[in-house]
């Protein structure tokens, strides 16, 4: 909202194209670790420091502890590290906006396979 | 309708946070990597299993790898002080990144002064909340 309109939630639209989707999966994986980190951390104060024992901490660790949620974070804390260092490639060294879609195809050259390899060996454990 | 207003140069919050944001992201990298391979010196191959690792090089704590407990052969070396100084520095850069990034998520849909500033306050608030909350509990637990 930067000249002050009512944009709504066009702001947050998919519009199509490689930077747009990793911008996206980077807010989203950066938010989804704060809420899991902060729950996380809250959850763990409540059990081992002050040890309350109450049902909503042990429900609040079912969630994190369930193996949908720690795929979801493992994709979280990978996607944004890798995308983290692309972005950090681009702004050091500048020539390499030239290449800037060849970086994001490279990206998703190495994320895919390191993630279905975890994907693969956490659901054969689990399932 | 408002001008949009140009950025300032030189030394200001939003250029320190930029820098902040990429050298801490590398530092995260790094104590992420320093954990895993500290992982495979202690024996990780054939002592914890890859879920547990990986929980490990997130944030080593020590209860990260109690579901391997049975397995791991010198349990005390995980628990050193060098590991507590090592959860100190993640929490540190990491609760920082992250809170910054809340504000600058939060600052896209945001406008005008109060708002801001009332965000400001808020994030401020949340950053020192969960850094005390958080160093409590991996230095007590």
């Amino acid at each position: 909202m930067a000249f002050g309109k009512r944009v709504g939630l066009k702001g947050i639209q998919y519009h199509g194209g490689g930077p747009m989707l990793v911008w996206y999966f980077h807010r989203i994986s950066g938010l989804g670790m704060i809420i899991f980190i902060s729950t996380h951390v809250l959850a763990s104060f409540f059990t081992y420091v002050v040890a309350t024992g109450s049902d909503f901490v042990v429900k609040i660790n079912k969630i994190y502890e369930s193996w949908p949620f720690q795929l979801f974070i493992f994709f979280c804390v990978l996607f944004h590290a890798l995308n983290g260092l692309r972005i950090i490639l681009m702004d050091l060294w500048p020539q390499f906006l030239k290449y800037q879609r060849e970086v994001i195809w490279l990206e998703w050259g190495i994320f895919l396979p390191v993630y279905g390899f975890i994907v693969y060996f956490a659901l054969q454990r689990v399932l | 309708m408002r001008a949009r207003s140009v950025p300032q140069r030189g030394l200001t919050l939003e250029y320190m946070m930029w820098l902040f944001t990429r050298l801490s992201g590398l530092a995260l990298i790094g104590l992420a990597l320093f954990g895993i391979g500290m992982a495979f010196y202690y024996g990780a191959r054939n002592q914890v299993d890859m879920i547990t690792a990986f929980r490990w090089t997130f944030f080593p704590n020590h209860y990260h790898i109690e579901a391997a407990a049975d397995t791991i052969v010198d349990f005390d070396r995980w628990t050193t002080d060098l590991w507590q100084i090592m959860q100190l520095l993640i929490l540190f850069f990491g609760v920082t990144h992250g809170i910054n990034g809340l504000r600058v998520v939060g600052e896209d849909y945001i406008s005008g002064p109060l708002k801001r500033l009332f965000w400001r306050s808020f994030i401020f608030m949340a950053w020192i909340f969960v850094l005390i909350v958080a160093v409590y509990v991996a230095i007590k637990a």
